[in-house]
């Protein structure tokens, strides 16, 4: 059975490419799952099905790309305010998080859809996420800190906040270069472990919103709210799985 | 310390004719590009406003921050956390009929309307570096007069060793309704703090009445020290004898201390003070992406000034 679903995710390129792989990992071939839900690429019934395969990714290509585009068009007419760098900062950063809780939320989606879809938009929103992540941490060290090594890394060292979102990066970096099928098939079962990182990647990027925060603690706790939700579905998961193995 | 009257007393200013005409083009050229002719309100403050204004012989000649600027992003959490929700929200705060209660350790106690405050006190221009402790800096030209001129018409007593001030507690206000902060916004000085000459009770920005979301009608201006000190909207003022509550100290103590004096040797927690952002010249385009992040000056550059009042501190351990 495992190897069956294995060979269907490999094959299929819905499944193969994705910063944040929720497929069950291989445990022995004790565990069951229905089958409905993993063969995955065209199983879109109707008419609709293939203008949708088409558009899919294109469509939600470009909407992911619409934040970016619009900080572009800000700060070229002035919508930054008194302190454009720090808008951008701003910006960049709550895009970044934002779109790594919708790579958590595909899985969840895949579930409560009972379609294939969600799975093979997880690659490119993952790069997506990994894009505003790179563009915040570019705008920290370039047109904050003006490559000042010395105050960056008394940020890194002394300030929690920066400590947890470097981490966070760091994952997010490693993710995104092992997000090829080349890395994959080379990879093999590692990728599957290295790629379960996307969760402690996540809780530190949320780690370093709640600290940066100060005052008013209410948008960083929605995001965490969100995180929470999205993390049980994988508990839910979990349990099935052992109380399948039991 | 120091006797807070002899401190009040000293004053030595030199005036050149070279400084006030590059002030004046400077604040020409201020105005010019923010476009603004004033702002409607604040009655009893507009005709506390002579124009012209004054000028103050020991302006900062840095580069104004421009009206536009300093007047769409503050810190006024009781109109909305985000910097840019004051200036949305600027309505809601009532600035007309204005009072201000002073109580405490003085002899002329007592509650006072916005006309009674500013009526003895001439307006003078002063232009001021502002440092925010989140590392941003602006230059901005206040109206007012020194909060030491005041405070003595309320004749303070032999107790009176500190000064705590209160923001309006108004629970309309939108950003009231969350508990951000123990409402109400309090600070304090201590008294030879208060008095220093460089300590400017404003009622002005830029030869116009100062808007809601810059503090309107009555702010402090204590440009020694971080923002968060230069309490806005005041409405009680009051002479203690023990050190004051202060609203950020209150909320988070180790990250706020009292004194608050602008110090790149001291690291705060979230920001390094080494540097700051000068928020003035272009925010739009390529060339905002580049602006200068400076070094900051120890008491914010006037410690020339002030540092004498701290002269046998330990500016570590009282931040």
């Amino acid at each position: 059975m495992t190897t069956h679903i294995e060979r269907a995710s490999a094959h299929a390129d819905t499944l193969a490419h994705t910063l944040a792989n929720t497929l069950p990992a291989q445990q022995g071939s004790v565990r069951t799952v229905p089958v409905g839900h993993n063969v995955a690429a065209a199983a879109l019934p109707g008419k609709l099905a293939p203008a949708m395969n088409t558009l899919l990714k294109p469509t939600v290509f470009i909407l992911l790309s619409l934040p970016f585009l619009w900080l572009v068009y800000a700060l070229f007419v002035g919508e930054l305010g008194a302190n454009p760098i720090e808008a951008i900062t701003d910006y960049t950063g709550e895009w970044a998080l934002r779109i790594l809780l919708l790579t958590l939320a595909l899985t969840p989606l895949r579930m409560v859809l009972r379609k294939p879809w969600p799975i093979r938009l997880r690659r490119m929103v993952g790069l997506f996420a990994f894009f505003y992540a790179l563009t915040h941490l570019l705008t920290y060290l370039l047109l904050d800190q003006q490559l000042d090594g010395r105050a960056i890394l008394a940020d890194i060292i002394e300030r929690p906040y920066i400590t947890a979102g470097s981490v966070g990066f760091l994952i997010l970096f490693a993710l995104a270069i092992t997000s090829t099928k080349g890395m994959m098939k080379r990879m093999g079962k590692r990728w599957q472990s290295l790629h379960k990182l996307v969760y402690v990647g996540t809780g530190a990027a949320l780690l370093h919103f709640v600290w940066l925060t100060r005052g008013d603690q209410i948008e960083p706790l929605i995001y965490l709210a969100v995180f929470c939700v999205l993390m049980l579905f994988r508990m839910k998961k979990l349990a099935k799985r052992i109380t399948a193995t039991s | 310390m120091k006797d807070w009257m002899q401190i009040a007393g000293i004053k030595s200013s030199e005036i050149t004719d070279e400084t006030v005409f590059r002030r004046r083009r400077q604040l020409i050229q201020a105005s010019m590009a923010a476009g603004i002719t004033g702002f409607i309100g604040g009655e009893a403050v507009a005709k506390a406003l002579p124009q012209p204004i004054k000028p103050w012989p020991d302006s900062a000649m840095d580069e104004l921050t421009k009206e536009e600027m300093a007047t769409s992003y503050n810190n006024f959490y009781e109109l909305g956390t985000d910097k840019g929700d004051p200036v949305k929200n600027a309505d809601k705060l009532v600035t007309e009929p204005w009072s201000v209660v002073i109580d405490g350790e003085c002899d002329a106690p007592g509650k006072f309307t916005l006309e009674d405050i500013l009526k003895p006190h001439d307006i003078e221009e002063r232009i001021y570096r502002l440092r925010c402790v989140e590392a941003w800096s602006m230059v901005i030209p206040w109206n007012g007069f020194p909060l030491g001129d005041l405070l003595k018409r309320f004749k303070p007593n032999s107790k009176a060793k500190y000064v705590a001030f209160e923001t309006i507690n108004d629970p309309n206000l939108p950003g009231m309704k969350s508990r951000v902060l123990d409402w109400p916004y309090r600070e304090g000085l201590r008294m030879d703090e208060a008095m220093h000459p460089l300590s400017l009770m404003a009622i002005g920005m830029y030869g116009n009445v100062i808007p809601s979301q810059n503090g309107a009608p009555l702010r402090l201006v204590v440009p020694w020290k971080y923002g968060y000190k230069s309490i806005k909207s005041i409405v009680r003022i009051t002479f203690t004898e023990k050190q004051p509550p202060t609203s950020w100290n209150m909320s988070a103590p180790h990250e706020y201390g009292f004194f608050s004096n602008v110090n790149p040797d001291v690291s705060h927690p979230r920001w390094s003070q080494a540097k700051e952002r000068r928020l003035a010249g272009d925010t739009s385009g390529l060339a905002a992406l580049f602006s200068k992040k400076i070094e900051s000056q120890f008491m914010n550059g006037y410690g020339d000034e002030v540092a004498e009042l701290y002269a046998d501190m330990d500016l570590t351990k009282f931040f």
